[in-house]
């Protein structure tokens, strides 16, 4: 009844092709904005702030970065931790090397180190495909985890081994350190993850989203209608790995504080390949989903004992979470295998044509 | 998603933190958070820790209702020695004002350095975490008592040297194998192991052993079986451990010459069988329940049912002993605190300065009913590791046996190693802030 487009008329081809192209659409989506800019930096505690919405929106990125590549363009990658952490190293070496520069920029500037890597062990995946590329790229992985732990240079020698972030500002404002307000690094965050979740979503609705998606559902005939397939796949590995390195950098400098190499474990990796597939392949919104699901609802299982006034040990909680978030991810895998954000399609599907289903 | 889903989201989340916050507060107590993990890859270690942490805690709330009259409220957060699930039960206690927090993984530990002097929580990383913590100066949130795994270092170089019957001069010469785990805590002594190779004139031998290969080492102990090391220095963690000893018995390499940093427990040699006798790790406090303190927790804690240990006889273990030695200094820490300031309701603040006056004698060890448990304990505001002594046990196939004297580190060697590395840290997370906390004179 509310959830209709009709009436609303397309005049020029802009709007005809529009990401939104519905009216309700819109306003959702800036609704969404609003609570997301405005209620949870007035009224959102320190907890919710800090150790809720900032990785999920970090891990969000993370998951679109994985979509892009495995969702968008049907490679499949286990390397996205250690793409991560090369956009996290990148960042930690140019802010040490370039102090006076703002960290925001060597922040985003660090997804390009990631992209060149992401490309360099791309190459293989013109010659393989499914399950060999991603051996492949579980190389990628195992290879510059093995360099987080031993190139010495890459964390300035430090005895810890670990990477430190240090205190830096923005309009006077600490960002990073540990001054930093939790309600700062969200707000820089949801800035960054905003921003890069627009551009992604205008190039996958554009030529080289579409190329993507060509070379995903048939590679022989996207070659055949003339998308070079090399490029276009070492586009997507580069885009994608681009998104996982600022969401590493971001991940180091907003959320962890400090990082060991094994923060960017194979575990991560396949963390970001659940979220892809829970929150659904191809799918913006999904990535969001996914990540929901992943971080935030063991958070909220693991708070329900205490607030239900529950006397349960730490560590059993710990061990229903893993059973029932275990049980969830196949429950909606089997009621949906297209993921969340098709459960998520079928539902303003019903709502359009509610309360007169046909 | 849709602003109904968020709204909801919000809320749920919302309802779970606050309430959680009031309780803690409502009256004059004290709250201890444990970091602990009894889940994950390294439960085997996380568990003995976390309970002997717990029950020494719960025994003063049961039997002396806490700390000179405010009980604690003790809650365990379950981590899984995972840094991010670390950092959001440090996010989760903040709230409720902790008046220190022990992170038990020096992954955790390394983020909440910097917090901890804008979040005015003081850490504890008991013998783990950054070396360079040691130094109160730089570090005045941090204490890492009793010793620095550098310390360690020397103090096992020492023993082997006390075997080879003489001083240090008595390494010259000798194949040194070391096998580590591969990440911060193992690498952490190579500076120090390049540096007195070559002053004491040993050949040091390296094998790295990466965290997910922690439970196949085969190829570091085939290249042990050819490179014959006179001694062997393990510093590993969880399946490490077990697994070296096994590997260490396979190989046949003998045992009275394995030597591990404080870490292992009686499950890590048991495992390997009766090879594995003669094992050797350095500790600083006594093994079994033989005191009276651990006699309390028996029976105010653990035969009231308020304890998670599996069986009675976990009473008394390396680990459990561990986390009763932990949560001693906690303990003490908080004692002190409200000496020097007189409240009875400490802070985080206070107990910072409780740490840097801590001061366990022999006469308070006895009166805790901790006699003979362990070496004195005396904290300062320039050193907050105390570089303590150490001894060697053996495994003798059921428990381990203190088989040497007390050790000193060789401080000479380790202590420019700390200011060089405390140095280097302010440094580079420039600009740290010069320690503007008073020093409590003692």
């Amino acid at each position: 009844m509310f959830y209709r487009e009709t009436g609303q008329f397309k005049q020029s081809y802009a709007a005809d092709q529009a990401v939104f192209p519905i009216l309700q659409d819109r306003l959702g989506l800036a609704a969404i904005l609003v609570v997301a800019f405005v209620i949870v930096p007035l009224f959102g505690n320190e907890f919710l702030l800090a150790s809720v919405m900032v990785p999920f929106l970090i891990l969000s990125l993370g998951a679109i970065g994985l979509n892009i590549l495995v969702g968008y363009t049907g490679l499949l990658s286990l390397g996205s931790a250690a793409f991560m952490g090369v956009g996290a190293y990148a960042a930690y070496k140019l802010s040490t090397i370039f102090p006076g520069v703002n960290i925001l920029v060597w922040i985003l500037c660090s997804g390009f180190f990631a992209a060149g890597i992401g490309v360099l062990f791309g190459l293989p995946s013109l010659r393989i495909k499914g399950f060999y590329l991603a051996v492949a790229t579980l190389a990628a992985q195992f290879f510059l985890q093995w360099c987080f732990v031993r190139i010495s240079w890459l964390y300035n020698d430090n005895p810890s081994g670990a990477i430190e972030v240090p205190a830096r500002t923005l309009f006077g404002l600490a960002i990073t350190g540990p001054s930093a307000t939790p309600v700062t690094r969200y707000l820089v965050v949801l800035v960054i993850v905003v921003g890069m979740t627009l551009l992604a979503s205008n190039i996958v609705h554009g030529r080289i989203g579409r190329t993507w998606m060509a070379v995903r559902d048939m590679d022989i005939a996207a070659q055949l209608m003339g998308i070079r397939l090399l490029p276009a796949k070492l586009l997507a590995f580069a885009v994608s790995s681009f998104y996982c390195g600022v969401s590493g950098a971001l991940m180091v400098f907003l959320w962890l504080g400090a990082a060991e190499p094994s923060a960017f474990d194979i575990k991560l990796s396949f963390l970001l390949l659940f979220m892809v597939i829970i929150g659904g392949l191809g799918s913006m919104i999904g990535s969001f989903f996914g990540a929901a699901l992943i971080h935030i609802l063991p958070i909220v299982i693991r708070g329900l004992p205490e607030a239900l006034g529950l006397p349960i040990a730490a560590a059993t909680v710990e061990h229903l979470t893993y059973l029932i978030v275990g049980a969830l991810i196949i429950f909606f895998l089997i009621v949906e295998p297209h993921g969340l954000a098709r459960l998520w399609q079928i539902a303003k599907q019903k709502l359009r044509v509610w309360p007169f289903p046909y | 998603m849709s602003l109904k889903n968020w709204l909801y989201a919000l809320s749920a989340a919302a309802s779970l933190t606050l309430p959680a916050v009031h309780d803690a507060q409502a009256e004059d107590s004290i709250y201890v958070p444990l970091f602990t993990y009894r889940t994950g890859p390294f439960a085997g270690s996380g568990t003995p820790i976390a309970n002997g942490m717990h029950d020494y805690l719960t025994l003063l709330n049961e039997r002396d209702g806490g700390i000179g009259g405010v009980k604690l409220i003790v809650e365990e957060c379950e981590t899984g020695y995972d840094t991010k699930k670390g950092l959001e039960c440090y996010e989760s206690v903040k709230p409720k004002k902790p008046v220190l927090v022990n992170p038990w993984s020096t992954g955790i530990t390394l983020p909440l350095i910097p917090k901890a002097a804008v979040d005015k929580i003081p850490v504890l990383s008991m013998a783990y975490g950054l070396s360079a913590s040691a130094k109160g100066d730089t570090f005045p949130w941090i204490f890492n008592p009793p010793a620095t795994y550098w310390d360690g270092f020397t103090q096992i170089l020492q023993y082997i040297a006390t075997q080879e019957g003489g001083g240090i001069e008595k390494l010259k010469g000798k194949k040194i194998g070391y096998i580590y785990l591969d990440a911060s805590f193992g690498r952490e002594p190579l500076p120090l192991i390049e540096q007195l190779s070559k002053e004491l004139g040993f050949e040091a031998k390296l094998y790295p052993v990466a965290a997910a290969d922690m439970q196949n080492q085969s190829s570091q102990w085939l290249s042990v079986r050819r490179d014959k090391p006179d001694y062997m220095i393990l510093y590993g963690w969880g399946a490490l451990n077990a697994t070296a000893v096994k590997e260490a018995v396979k190989t046949n390499y003998p045992m009275e010459k394995f030597i591990s940093i404080w870490w292992p427990s009686e499950d890590d040699a048991k495992g390997a069988g009766d090879g594995a006798k003669g094992f050797k790790t350095l500790n600083w406090h006594a093994v079994g329940a033989d005191f009276p303190l651990l006699a309390d927790i028996q029976k105010h804690v653990v035969d009231a049912g308020k304890s998670q240990v599996s069986s009675k006889d976990k009473v008394g273990q390396v680990l459990y002993n561990r986390g009763i030695y932990n949560s001693m200094l906690i303990a003490e820490a908080i004692r002190k605190a409200q000496e020097i300031t007189g409240n009875k309701v400490v802070t985080g603040e206070d107990v910072r300065r409780g740490l840097e006056g801590l001061n366990i004698d022999e006469a308070r060890l006895k009166e805790i009913g901790l006699e003979g448990f362990t070496g004195e304990v005396k904290l300062s505001c320039a050193d907050h590791n105390g570089h303590f002594s150490t001894f060697v046990q053996s495994w003798n196939g059921t428990t381990y046996e203190k088989v040497s004297d007390y050790i000193a580190p060789l401080s000479d060697k380790v202590g420019p190693l700390l200011d060089a590395d405390a140095k280097a840290y302010a440094e580079k997370n420039a600009p740290w802030p010069a320690r503007s906390e008073a020093c409590d004179a003692s």
